[in-house]
Parts: C-alpha cells; structure tokens; sequence
C-alpha cells in the first residue's frame, strides 16, 4: 500500500565543531532507521534526544516559516524541518552528509554566524519608504494586479538558503547576494514605495550589486520556497533602465551591446562587444589574450563578421519590440 | 533505428572563437548517422544578458530562433548552455503563458511567423544520450579513451535551474549531482573524476564587469580538476570552455596555481573515441593546448 510506512537504514555524516574547543570540524556517524514519515529535523531531535545532548542547531516553526532550520544534505541547500529523509535518499543514495549552511562561518555544529546575511539584507532598505500622512483621509490603496507585481518576493522567510549557495557571496564580501535583491524587488515593486531611485542605486552598484550576479541560478535551485530569486534580480535589472540608474557603465553597455550586434548582424559580434562595453582604453587589457586567441583562429575579423540569414525579418523585430531605452 | 534528424541551433560562440566546436559537431554527428539541419536564419539568443535590457525583445527573438525549428517539423538542438537556457525558458513561458504568447505572435506576425510551441528544445549532449544511446556510442568506439582520467564540466545553464531542465530531456540530471557527462566519459572508454566543482559556475557571464570574480571561479574549477588527478577536462558549453581554455593565466593569478590543463569540447572527446582525427575536431584551436596525443 501507497501509504503505509516504511523504513530503511540511512548513514548520517553530520558536521560538528565548537568554535571554542575545536580547531578543526570533524564528522560524526550515525546509522539510523528512518521512517517514510520523517523529515531532516526528526533525526537532528534524534541525534539530540537519545545521543548526544551537546548536538547543535536552530530550529524553531517547524512549519517552513521562520527559516531557522536552513542547513545543506549533500551540498543541497534546504530546511530541514522540511525535506523528507526517503526522498532525499532517493535523489543521494543511503550515505547523507548533513553539514551548516555555510562551513566557514559554522559557530557550533549546525549554526552559523548570519552576520553577513542580516547586514546585507539591511543594505537593501527592506522597508517602505514613503511620506504617508499620519491620519490619512484614505487608505493607501493598492489593486491586486499591483500586488500580482511583487510575484512572491514578499514570501522569503530569510532563511539564508539562496544566499549561501550563491558562489558570488562565497568570493566577494561586498556582493549583497540573491536574499536582499529578493527583498530590494519586493519594496521596489510597491506602488507605495517613494524610495525607487535609492533602492535602485545601491542595488546597482559595482561590486555589491545584481551587475556581479554571475547567472549561475545556485539560487533558484536552493530556494526552499521556491521564489526564483534570479527572475526577480532581472526584474531590477530591467528596472535599472526604465529608472535611468546608471552606475556601473561596462556591465550596462554589455548588456545593451547585445541589442546593437544582434540588430547588426542578427548574431553577436564578440569581439565588438568587447569594445563597446570596455571603450576604446578599456579595451586594451584584453589585447594580450586576444592576440594568443587570434595565433589559434578564434578571432573572427569585422570584415568576416558572418550574419544570420533573413537578417531584414531580425532587423525589423528589434525595431518593433524594442521596449527600452539606454 | 530511423535516422536522428535535427534542428542545429548553433550560437554565436561556434562561429567565432569556438570553430572547433561547429566542426567536432559535425564531425561527430557524421560518425553517428545523425543529420543536422542548421538554422542558418537564426538570431543570438541574449545570452542571458539582452533579457536584462530588454526582456521581451529577447522573448521575440528567441521565439523567432524556435520558429524556424518548428517550421522544419524538428525537434531543436542547441550546442551551447546559454543557448539551451535561453531558448527552453522563452519556450517555457510562451507555453505556459497565454497572453504572453499572443503578445509574442503579435510581433512576429510582422515578419509572418507564428510561435507554436510544437518543437522541443535539447543540448547535443541529451540528444545523444537520450535519443542515440550511451550503450550504442560504446558499441562505436574504436579508440577507447582508456589511458586518461576526464573530469566532466556540466556548466549551470544545462543543469540549473532543474525543473526547467529536466523538461528538455528524458534523463533526469540532479543538479547536486550530475551525471551525463560522467556517463559519456566512461561510454568512450575513459576514466571519469570526481571532484567538487563539476557542477559550479565557471564565472563567464561577469568576464567583464566582475573580472577577479570570474577569474577566481575559473581557477577554482580548474585548480579542482588538476587536485583530483585529471589528465585533462571535457565540457558541453562553449562559453565554459572559453573560459577553462583561454583565461586559464588569469585564473592561475586569481587563485595562486598552475592552472593549465587541455580542456576538450564534449563533441571533440567523442570523437577521438569515434576515431576522427585530431584536425578534423579542431584540436588545434585550442589556447590551453592539447599536448596528450
């Protein structure tokens, strides 16, 4: 029957380390029984409960709701009150690795130092902005299809899952990473917010910025709400042009270049996007490795530049279904 | 078996710095009885960028590219990541948004076109696996890649996001853990490496805008697949392979290491298993160079 229970043997390898009495991490080893009924967190109470009191971790709703419980099985971002342990044998096999969210900033066991992720989310003004009167004669009105614009931004529970699967966070100390552009979506998208062009400059600025953001969708793939945080990081890209926020020129250009050669050639011209993003000086850093790629024939010369067919049907696209301006 | 027959979306990438890819496609696809039908009228795909400009501008185009697939009642195949994301989201949400659909078909009605949604979209990589066979491939092999230890790099846009990949193709990758390519490996006789960035970003899409980010993910990929002893790396994106072969000096400075090992095009390790020559897979295109033969 479908839905009796069942139980199988699972090997856990789970993080340890106490900031304070450890200099490395190790991993402990538990072979355990699982039901089909249980989720991460029940074996996390296990271990806890039956052996080991000084196991740590945060948990709290146990309903997906307060994010506490984030943590990675196999390197897979996920709450662990949440994901099933049969399912996750299924997609990993019998051997689980259950390790913090993020092992260099591991405190004791499971739980993690979210500094980084609270000051960034901060960074990303996650609040209304906006001169409202104290008694106000009418409410502030929104209309649903103006609220169908958040998407589901305004679900993120900050579990931090997105973020620390997000290689640009783990390179970069300035990146804000897909939680707080998540967050600055949300009040950008609010017809209330008064705070647009703010928002939008911190959120596009070099270095810490969506322009860092390396389309690599770790994020959507972690998020446990599943709120697609990258298809809200283009949403403020494409808000950055209609707002005509303009802070970090080579990443805008090379975005716009791509207009420009398709309208061109129909195809991309490499090696002019090149240029029209860097400019003319900036360009020059890029000559040594263009002369070892021109030695092997990868470089197509513009006089070689080859052009899609029905160029004119491509051309007259560009022309009608242009919808922004740089 | 009736013969494969396929839409080839080619990119810009093969026709400019990656030659050797278009010609290891080609060579490949001959050796498997596979006929490829370019579609020479197809435009670029955004490459993930345009849509940040313009979001639905991308969406025509990449409408239009699939159109011409349909138009040739074929399933369309893709020789690059970024190609295969682009193109299967515009597809994705063309089918499973109405209103976007027709706003869509509006605009390339102007160049009497219509966006149907009856071709399917899927990398070489799937097509072979899926539609050729693994075990078929293994039969062919006269050149077994038995000597080399290959570390498989799946590139994010064939494997993330996986509800929308997994779409595409009949077998189903886990993106925590990929498979594919490791399979394709062992089928050409060779020994595949595990090693942990197999299935993280390469860094590509910032080579500009964030330089030392994208040189520290190429290094890190690298320096990963020289730690666990591969003899050389296999990749099924142009745009990764761009970056393992061609920036491998920088990503060495990133990251403090020699980072210098021949990166192949999946297409060229199979058909050194098939037997083509070296010349004919564009082997010496290569900047890293291919010094194991």
């Amino acid at each position: 029957m479908s839905d009796s229970i069942t139980t199988k043997n699972v090997t856990f390898k789970v993080f340890r380390f106490n900031e304070e009495t450890d200099y490395l991490p190790y991993y402990k080893e538990y072979n355990m029984e699982v039901t089909s009924e249980e989720v991460v967190l029940d074996i996390l109470d296990r271990i806890k409960w039956d052996h080991d009191g000084s196991f740590s971790y945060r948990r709290s709703c146990r309903h997906g709701i307060c994010g506490a419980c984030a943590m990675k099985v196999n390197g897979k971002a996920t709450l662990a009150c949440k994901e099933n342990l049969h399912s996750l044998t299924e997609t990993f096999g019998d051997e689980l690795v259950i390790e913090p969210s993020s092992l260099k900033r591991a405190i004791k066991d499971l739980i993690i130092d979210k500094g980084d992720f609270w000051k960034k989310h901060d960074q990303a003004q996650p609040y209304l902005i906006a001169d409202i009167e104290e008694h106000p004669e009418m409410e502030c009105a929104v209309s649903p299809s103006e609220s169908e614009q958040l998407l589901e931004a305004d679900l993120c529970i900050q579990c931090g899952a997105c973020h620390y699967s997000c290689p640009v966070v783990e390179i970069n100390e300035d990146f804000m990473g897909p939680a707080a552009f998540v967050k600055a979506y949300r009040f950008e998208a609010d017809v209330r917010d008064e705070a647009h062009v703010a928002r939008l400059e911190v959120v596009g600025a070099p270095a810490q910025g969506i322009w860092d953001c390396v389309k690599c969708f770790e994020c959507a793939e972690a998020c446990p709400k599943e709120l697609n945080p990258i298809e809200k990081i283009t949403k403020l890209h494409n808000m950055l042009f209609t707002e005509g926020v303009s802070n970090n020129p080579v990443a805008e250009r090379h975005a716009v270049g791509f207009a420009h050669s398709i309208k061109k050639h129909g195809l991309l011209d490499e090696g002019e996007l090149v240029r029209y993003s860097e400019g003319n000086l900036g360009v020059l850093k890029h000559v040594p490795v263009a002369i070892k790629m021109f030695r092997k024939g990868k470089i197509v010369m513009p006089w070689n530049m080859p052009k899609s067919d029905k160029l004119d049907e491509i051309q007259k696209l560009v022309k009608s279904s242009s919808t922004s301006k740089y | 078996m009736e013969k494969l027959k396929y839409a080839l979306f080619t990119g810009c990438t093969a026709k400019e710095s990656t030659p050797e890819q278009l010609m290891s496609t080609y060579a490949v696809a001959e050796k498997l009885g596979i006929e490829l039908i370019e579609l020479s009228e197809a435009s670029c795909c955004g490459a993930s960028h345009l849509q940040d400009y313009d979001d639905f501008l991308s969406l025509v185009l990449n409408a239009r590219n699939i159109c011409y697939a349909e138009s040739r009642g074929m399933t369309m195949v893709t020789i690059c990541n970024t190609c295969q994301l682009n193109t299967a989201m515009t597809k994705h949400r063309l089918d499973t948004n109405p209103e976007l659909k027709a706003r869509v078909n509006e605009k390339l009605a102007e160049v009497g076109l219509e966006y149907k949604g009856t071709s399917q979209i899927t990398h070489f990589l799937y097509a072979i696996i899926d539609d050729f066979g693994l075990d078929k491939i293994s039969d062919m092999v006269v050149k077994p890649l038995s000597q080399f230890n290959i570390a498989p790099f799946y590139g994010c846009h064939n494997i993330r996001p996986s509800e929308l990949q997994n779409e595409s193709h009949k077998s189903a990758e886990n993106p925590y853990n990929p498979t594919s390519l490791d399979d394709l490996i062992i089928a050409c006789g060779g020994q595949n490496v595990d090693y942990e960035e197999k299935n993280k970003c390469c860094g590509f899409h910032v080579e500009l805008q964030a330089p030392k980010t994208a040189a520290i993910l190429t290094g890190n990929a690298l320096v990963g697949a020289i730690d666990q002893n591969a003899d050389w790396m296999v990749t099924p994106c142009p745009l990764c392979h761009l970056k393992l072969d061609t920036q491998y000096e920088h990503a060495g400075h990133a990251v403090g290491r020699d980072t210098k090992i021949p990166v192949l095009h999946m297409q060229q390790m199979v058909g050194l298993a098939l037997g083509c020559t070296p010349e004919e897979l564009g082997l010496q295109h290569h900047v890293s160079d291919v010094n194991f033969l």
